[in-house]
């Protein structure tokens, strides 16, 4: 898209083509059961943060795989590990350690 | 003073040996933490010394231990460790009372036979020869019985054997050769000067019939002497390093110095007292049922050692501790694994967002752990089994936890796990309990090991048990069949084994199942296995599935939510925490009281 | 039991199966065919889900029966006539010749929707849009996969429910089958081309059949295909000729714009030409979607309204293979009844 160089409000929409990838593909690497999540958010639903916070892993993992990985430090800082969105997954992700690898992306990439 | 140049090889070898140990154990000695050296200091002059004497002469030399585990591996270790001390302590003393000096070269008692040819010109000549004879005989079927094993390891009870690496090969080739060697010098020496007891002197005098033994006898010498030399110059880089390493291990155990999650000297001294001997191999589920070959304790101790672990290898370890429970050496395995996470951990942490606040205060704390929210029958099993004893008590977790911090432990997130224990401890304490009570084995192990509570912390069927014996709960038997399941973190990791069983007893018919108690084997689910895939968590489920069904009971009990979500996936049985049979007790309990009454009144 | 004549109208696998059971029952049976081949869009198919087994082999089986069975095929089948008269039915041709029978089966299946008019994809406009039936076809020539310009794509988008659940163009129904076609088709240009990156644009996943979950699972798991869930509003020409798409990734939350070399469209099932003409030659009762309409949803899934005309096959709805196969075989034992005499209306409940 051409820029003209102002624009109203700030553009929500996600440019697919300018996204960095390098997360979705490192943990796409090291976990492939990152591969098989169909996004049906049981994970979220049981989550222990979610209790407090707005810690939404599905939508974490969503955003890493679209490159959006602006967000996503903060709030997956808040995930305790415990291990009952693995316990809950119909799909068999292995999300503890989607979660982990996430976060050695993040140091790799320095984000 | 006897001499002749072969000795130097064989010198050579104990001087840079003497020299490699002592730099490296005073350096870990050093290394310590300030309150393990205390306790090291503390531990030389106190009784301990003696009480690691016993066990470094019951394990190290004698291998009870491996003993238990088979008794002929038991014998082929043990002939090596306890053969060759006592040729080296015999040999010393004969050396001695030939030479009538109380100190003599090094090398003297080894090379004995080849220095003195004259056997009858000491004390106790000939009980001299025939126990040195003796001995070696007893070594020599030691080398035989390894030669063996590394063919045909069934044998010795060991469905597989360490797979080495060349330097380990060449070390061990060295170390096999040493003792034939010896018995061919002193054969071929015996041969030409008579001088050899039962064994050496008639294989001196067979040989003696057909070789040329002046040439020969020399050069044999020479091996046996480089074989020793290359042998002790190759033992502190290669499996050997146990000999040694293990009783300075005995002795820090004994002195309570012990290891922990952090990888430190204690721990460099745990992995280089590693003998190699593979009994961790066979027991290992990952090998058994996943067909994971390469994780093993043994391979991965010896990944730190030549510092290429592999993060994969450090992950995928269920940290179910039978390893850990079979090892000769007692080396905390688990722990080590966990170090190595540790230096692998990643990421910030923000749990600021977490607090909480203590509702009310109580003298019991019920913390149901955050799998058990996914297990709902339990916690209800429980708050109704509370409720009927007349317990006045918290359910700290009631509408959704703070984790107790084990997972994050066991992923190696040690900083982060503190900061959720703060944060519980803070809770715990505001609440005024003196008691806390878990249904769940995995925050147990970390309520005992990493809070610092004063308060008593119990497992939900030792608490259970209690209220049975205090009479305040009432359990019937059943005319059901059950088998029981130890979880990993309840009885190898916090060595709660009988309190669920005296229920079942109390509850239903209960069978023990061959694989229980401490030989349990985990449901394969464990948070320890970071880096497993569903596929290899699926076959060791049923194999562990396979061997609780083995006597088709009515339902499989266990104590660990967590284990019951996997078994129930796909058991034939029902599956049931102990705490739901209890409640099905007392209600069969409360039934039948109806029923006497109903008897007693018509 | 004497043997009648019966005609079947439409040779696709309905047609051919129907009539290769009836014939082997003894019955006369005439098969009509408008082209000048048997197997109608099976022949169009390179592999079928859930399996990927290659489409010729059910032609093979399907051509085995009539021949075994001694249909009588008439291709070039131009059918200008078809009218009830009493208790026979007559059939005229283009080229003048007459057939009679006493019982008809239609067989006419369906069209592909005509992406023509979503003219918002670009389907007609644009060079790289394509429906999944030209991609089918890509397959079944055997020739490398390329885009519009000769070259290989490296992103490919693959657009669910065009032509189907979309008020605008008056299809309200589900095909049923694109959902699980569009993963099959994923899962081969993966095969072809491995460093591809392909995008599924879906609004729900029908994987409604045994295996296609599996199927689903192995796209994700084995060959990485991205399932993006949110709808096309429209797609436009970047300068390169790559086609720039617009969606929202519902599950982000945001809308979302991305370039792909290559977009293939998930045509949905239409009623076929053949079955409006068929179905007003003879005066069948339509369905409000325009395919047929039976006689009751649940027990008289291939009786028409006319009695001695059932049917069979997709003229009726959006089916899979296995379905129609069952459904021919079903049509044809109405068929057999119903010139044995055997009277169906008698197990009708009147209400």
């Amino acid at each position: 898209m051409i820029n003209f160089g102002y624009t109203l409000s700030k553009d929500r929409q996600i440019d697919f083509d300018k996204a960095d990838r390098r997360i979705a593909l490192f943990v796409r690497e090291h976990e492939p059961s990152f591969n098989i999540c169909f996004a049906c958010g049981t994970c979220t639903a049981t989550c222990s943060a979610g209790n407090f916070t707005e810690m939404n892993l599905r939508k974490i993992m969503t955003m890493v795989k679209r490159g959006y990985v602006a967000d996503v430090r903060k709030e997956i800082e808040q995930c305790m590990l415990c291990g009952k969105c693995s316990l809950a997954c119909p799909r068999g992700v292995n999300t503890r350690n989607v979660i982990r690898k996430i976060n050695q992306a993040l140091e790799l990439y320095a984000l | 003073m006897n001499y002749d140049p072969f000795v130097i090889p064989f010198c050579a070898g104990v001087i840079i040996l003497a020299i490699t140990l002592v730099y490296r154990y005073l350096y870990w000695i050093f290394t310590l933490s300030k309150a393990d050296k205390f306790k090291f200091l503390k531990g030389i002059f106190s009784f301990r010394i003696f009480k690691a004497g016993k066990e470094v002469f019951l394990e190290s030399l004698l291998h009870r231990k491996i003993f238990k585990i088979n008794p002929l591996l038991g014998y082929m270790h043990m002939s090596f460790a306890l053969g060759w001390l006592l040729l080296i302590i015999g040999g010393s003393i004969e050396s001695k009372i030939h030479s009538h000096r109380p100190f003599n070269a090094p090398y003297e008692p080894i090379f004995f036979k080849f220095f003195n040819h004259d056997i009858s010109s000491y004390a106790w000549a000939n009980e001299f020869q025939f126990l040195m004879d003796l001995l070696l005989l007893f070594v020599l079927s030691g080398v035989m019985l390894a030669l063996i094993k590394r063919i045909y390891s069934r044998m010795f009870g060991m469905k597989k054997t360490t797979r080495l690496k060349l330097g380990d090969w060449l070390a061990m080739m060295t170390l096999w050769f040493i003792f034939p060697l010896r018995f061919l010098a002193e054969s071929f020496t015996s041969g030409m000067y008579h001088n050899g007891g039962f064994l050496t002197g008639s294989a001196g005098t067979f040989f003696a019939s057909f070789l040329p033994l002046q040439n020969l006898s020399y050069m044999t010498w020479w091996a046996y002497s480089f074989a020793l030399g290359i042998f002790f110059i190759a033992l502190p880089y290669s499996r050997y390093m146990h000999i040694f390493t293990e009783v300075v291990l005995i002795i820090l155990r004994n002195f309570g110095i012990k290891n922990c999650k952090v990888y430190n000297s204690f721990s460099a001294i745990e992995v280089h007292s590693c003998s190699r001997c593979g009994i961790c191999l066979d027991k290992c589920q990952l090998l058994k049922a996943a067909r994971i070959k390469d994780t093993q304790s043994v391979y991965f101790l010896q990944s730190i050692r030549y510092k290429n672990v592999r993060e994969e290898k450090a992950f995928d370890c269920l940290l179910c501790g039978r390893c850990q429970e079979y090892c000769p050496v007692g080396i905390n395995l688990n722990n080590i694994r966990i170090s190595k996470r540790v230096e692998l951990a990643t990421g910030n942490h923000n749990f600021e967002y977490l607090s909480p606040v203590v509702e009310k205060t109580a003298p019991v704390i019920y913390f149901a752990g955050c799998m058990t929210h996914l297990t709902p029958s339990i916690k209800i099993a429980m708050e109704s089994i509370l409720k009927a004893s007349g317990t006045e008590y918290l359910f700290l977790d009631k509408d959704g936890s703070i984790c107790c911090g084990r997972p994050l432990m066991t992923a190696g997130e040690i900083l982060k796990a503190h900061k959720l224990i703060e944060k519980n401890t803070k809770l715990i304490k505001e609440s005024g309990a003196k008691t806390l009570v878990t249904s769940c084995p995995i925050c147990l192990k970390v309520f005992k090991e990493d809070y610092l509570l004063n308060i008593e912390v119990l497992h939900h069927s030792q608490y259970i048990l209690r209220l049975q014996q205090e009479g305040k709960i009432q359990l019937n038997k059943m005319p059901v069949s059950s088998a029981y399941h130890d979880p990993c973190e309840l009885g190898r990791g916090s060595l709660v084994y009988n309190e669920p069983r005296e229920l079942l007893n109390s509850a239903t018919e209960f069978q023990e199942i061959n694989q229980s108690l401490k030989k349990s084997l985990c449901c394969g689910n464990s948070l320890g296995g970071l880096e497993l895939n569903s596929v290899q968590r699926d076959l060791i489920r049923i194999h562990a599935l396979s061997k609780l069904e083995k006597n088709n009971p009515d339902v499989i009990v266990t104590a660990c939510p967590l284990c019951k979500k996997t078994f129930a996936r796909d058991s034939k049985s029902e599956v049931k925490d102990i705490a739901e049979i209890t409640w099905l007790s007392m209600q069969n309990s409360v039934k039948h009281k109806l029923a006497e009454e109903v008897a007693l009144q018509n | 039991m004497s043997n009648k004549r019966v005609i079947v109208i439409g040779g696709g696998i309905a047609g051919m199966e129907s009539s290769a059971n009836l014939a082997a029952m003894g019955h006369e049976v005439t098969l009509f065919e408008k082209t000048n081949q048997l197997g109608g869009h099976l022949l169009g198919w390179e592999k079928l889900f859930p399996t990927m087994r290659l489409g010729k082999d059910v032609i093979e089986f399907l051509e085995k029966g009539v021949n075994l069975s001694k249909v009588n095929v008439v291709k070039n089948a131009d059918i200008v006539d078809a009218r009830k008269n009493g208790k026979t039915f007559n059939v005229k041709l283009a080229d003048g010749k007459t057939y009679e029978s006493d019982a008809v089966i239609v067989a006419t299946g369906y069209d592909v929707f005509d992406a023509r008019k979503k003219e918002e994809y670009g389907y007609g406009i644009y060079n790289n849009v394509i429906t999944s039936a030209e991609l089918e076809e890509m397959f079944l020539s055997g020739k490398p996969l390329v885009n519009s310009q000769g070259k290989t794509p490296k992103k490919i988008g693959m657009v669910h429910c065009v032509g189907s659940r979309d008020e605008k163009v008056g299809n309200v129904y589900c095909s049923k089958v694109c959902c699980v076609t569009a993963v099959k088709q994923s899962i081969e240009i993966k095969e072809k081309i491995p460093d591809a990156e392909i995008y599924c644009y879906y609004m729900d996943l029908r994987m409604f059949g045994m295996h296609f979950e599996t199927l689903y699972k192995q796209a994700q798991e084995k060959h990485a295909v991205n399932f993006i869930r949110g709808r096309l509003s429209e797609s436009c020409e970047n300068m390169d000729g790559s086609i720039l798409v617009k969606v929202e990734d519902t599950l982000a939350g945001r809308p979302m714009r991305m370039s792909v070399d290559m977009l293939v469209l998930m045509v949905g099932i239409v009623p076929s030409e053949g079955t409006k003409k068929i179905g007003a030659m003879l005066g069948l009762n339509f369905g409000p979607n325009g395919f047929f309409k039976c006689q009751d949803q649940h027990t008289m899934t291939t009786v028409s309204n006319v009695p001695g005309v059932f049917f069979a096959g997709c003229c009726m709805a959006p089916r899979t293979i296995n379905n129609v196969f069952a459904d021919s075989r079903a049509a044809a034992l109405m068929t057999a009844n119903y010139l044995a005499e055997y009277e169906i209306e008698k197990r009708i409940t009147q209400n």
